[in-house]
């Protein structure tokens, strides 16, 4: 029996010629993360071990993005922790405030990630690498010591499901429609413990954004991971960005997937995940005006340049809506250099809106954007639970860029399809 | 592994978000993560708690994010032993690596009701329900897991030398 792309990474790194699904395996790692939030637990279980060096300076990579700049004293002492210990142990890759990013657009950014090395990262997003053809996954703060300690971690290795994907996007669809498609079609647990596979001619219309945006949320059907073929969108984009030599592995002919979902990108609208899970994906067939109170623009699956255009193209010229604060987080610094260079931060603070600098903040109610009782937003962030952006009895609603946009300008739940010409 | 108490029930698709908010994620102290313990899902679950109940829950418990603060306030809170339909890739083994018990069986998590007394052998695979007197057959953990529960947990497996 063949191997799926994530088995055969896997095997690579656990010295193994074959693996199979539900097999256990420790396997090396080529990168182990963590942030301000997951760390300091990490950061303490490590020092419990009695381990005086982090296996690999330049393995360990830790961005402070949750609560920087630091929203309160205890967040602070937080990221004095992580600092400190970085500090010690002189870990080459430490971004902190002004160097820093939302991690999961950082490190591809940064060239830190490239096709065919394993990932683990205290972060359940830490999946959105699987764009380039990485595997990578989320895992806890226990795990994260466990790899800085010894440069392994144990894994179970998962069945797939093969996502083929045909036909092309159309104008003001994107990545996240996708995803949100994908995760209304199979349910919050319909990938669990498994891997999404995405392929098929489909995938090489998708810019590297998106497919970065589709992996980050693969998370949010269960999955272990998600994970594109490689192609030479994925190559000149490594390249571009200073990543390592990549290793391309294929899934074989004849690799086993418990199941396969065909999805024509050409069919695909624009979709808003209703409160409060990210399975209750609507179309703007199903979807009444609603009105909505904040709009927040940014995140690991939606804060890159690319996302920030889409925004920028509807908001341009235009006010937003009375009564709607829309927040705009560009994902990293160079993002933010970039907008402002491209004028897209203009467009943005004269439609209205405010821009802020790179954070997680408002994703999980941190800070920066947090939801009144009785408040709705809608987001281009990656969850929709029960009190995840502030007050538990506010309102989540989870869609592109452009959708958000759309809705910033009319105060309501709007289809980028009814303010712009198709 | 042996677990006795009570049980305090959920439903499907419990997150790590209504298990620990993120509001409280400024801190990773234990007592005070207990303090906040599934406050967006159910604000009673803290004052009723015993040390030693056990949670059964639907489907996909623990799903979201990553934070090793759900299992850990779950286990700070008093619980002994989660019983789920299933969980989260995530949370399952950050509980494991933590050496928070919990254990998958669907048959059981369908039919214990809220305040039961139920009384769960791991090792044997049997969980019995003290007040109906039915009992459900549980599949063992694969030995690689095992060496890491009977160990107390992750780290203290790395530490033992074992993995």
């Amino acid at each position: 029996m063949g191997m799926t792309m994530t088995q055969k990474i896997l095997a690579a790194h656990a010295g193994a010629d074959h693996v199979q699904a539900g097999q256990l395996l420790l396997a090396d790692l080529d990168r182990v993360l963590g942030n301000d939030i997951t760390s300091p637990v990490a950061i303490r279980a490590f020092e419990g071990l009695g381990i005086k060096q982090v296996f690999h300076r330049d393995k360990v990579v830790m961005v402070m993005d949750h609560f920087v700049p630091n929203k309160d004293i205890k967040a602070a002492e937080q990221c004095k922790m992580c600092r400190d210990f970085c500090g010690q142990q002189d870990v080459t890759h430490f971004y902190d405030v002004g160097r820093m990013g939302i991690e999961h657009a950082l490190l591809p950014e940064q060239g830190l990630v490239t096709a065919g090395d394993l990932v683990i990262g205290a972060d359940s997003h830490t999946c959105t690498y699987g764009a380039l053809g990485a595997f990578s996954t989320g895992v806890g703060s226990t795990d994260m010591a466990c790899g800085m300690a010894t440069g392994k971690a144990w894994f179970k290795v998962p069945a797939a499901i093969k996502v083929i994907l045909t036909g092309k996007l159309r104008r003001y669809v994107s990545g996240k429609d996708v995803i949100l498609h994908l995760i209304g079609q199979i349910g919050v647990d319909g990938a669990l413990y498994r891997s999404l596979e995405f392929t098929g001619e489909g995938m090489h219309t998708l810019s590297i954004s998106d497919r970065l945006c589709i992996a980050n949320m693969a998370i949010e059907a269960g999955a272990k991971n998600g994970i594109f073929a490689v192609d030479d969108l994925t190559l000149a984009y490594l390249k571009e960005h200073g990543a390592a030599e990549p290793h391309i592995y294929e899934a074989d002919p004849d690799a086993e997937y418990e199941q396969t979902i065909e999805i024509d990108l050409s069919q695909i609208e624009p979709t808003v995940a209703f409160p409060h899970l990210p399975e209750n994906a609507k179309t703007f067939d199903a979807v009444e005006k609603i009105p909505v109170d904040q709009v927040v623009i940014g995140s690991c699956t939606n804060g890159r340049l690319e996302d920030l255009r889409a925004a920028a193209e509807i908001m341009a010229g235009r006010q937003c809506a009375k009564g709607v604060r829309v927040i705009v987080i560009p994902a990293t610094q160079q993002i933010y250099l970039d907008a402002m260079a491209e004028g897209l931060l203009k467009i943005f603070i004269e439609s209205g809106a405010v821009v802020s600098t790179p954070t997680c903040g408002p994703c999980l109610g941190g800070y920066m954007g947090i939801l009144a009782k009785g408040e709705r937003a809608i987001t281009t962030t990656n969850r929709n639970f029960v009190g995840r952006m502030g007050h538990p009895e506010s309102e989540v609603y989870l869609a592109s860029p452009a959708t958000a946009a759309a809705s910033a300008l009319t105060g309501l739940i709007t289809s980028p399809w009814e303010v712009m010409e198709q | 592994m042996k677990y006795t108490g009570h049980v305090i029930r959920y439903g499907d698709n419990v997150d790590t978000d209504v298990i620990i908010p993120a509001r409280y994620l400024n801190t990773s102290d234990r007592a005070e993560l207990a303090k906040h313990c599934m406050e967006d899902l159910d604000a009673t679950f803290v004052g009723r708690v015993q040390q030693g109940d056990i949670l059964v829950a639907g489907l996909n418990f623990g799903c979201g994010s990553s934070r090793e603060h759900a299992p850990i306030a779950i286990q700070a809170s008093g619980i002994s032993l989660v019983i789920a339909k299933s969980f989260a890739r995530i949370f399952y083994r950050n509980a494991i690596n933590i050496g928070l018990a919990i254990v998958e069986c669907p048959a059981a998590a369908e039919a214990i009701a809220e305040g039961d007394e139920v009384e769960a052998d791991l090792d044997a695979g049997i969980i019995r329900n003290l007040t109906t007197g039915a009992e459900y057959s549980t599949e063992p953990f694969p030995p690689f897991i095992q060496t890491i529960i009977t160990h107390g947990g992750l780290m203290q497996a790395v530490r033992d030398g074992v993995l």
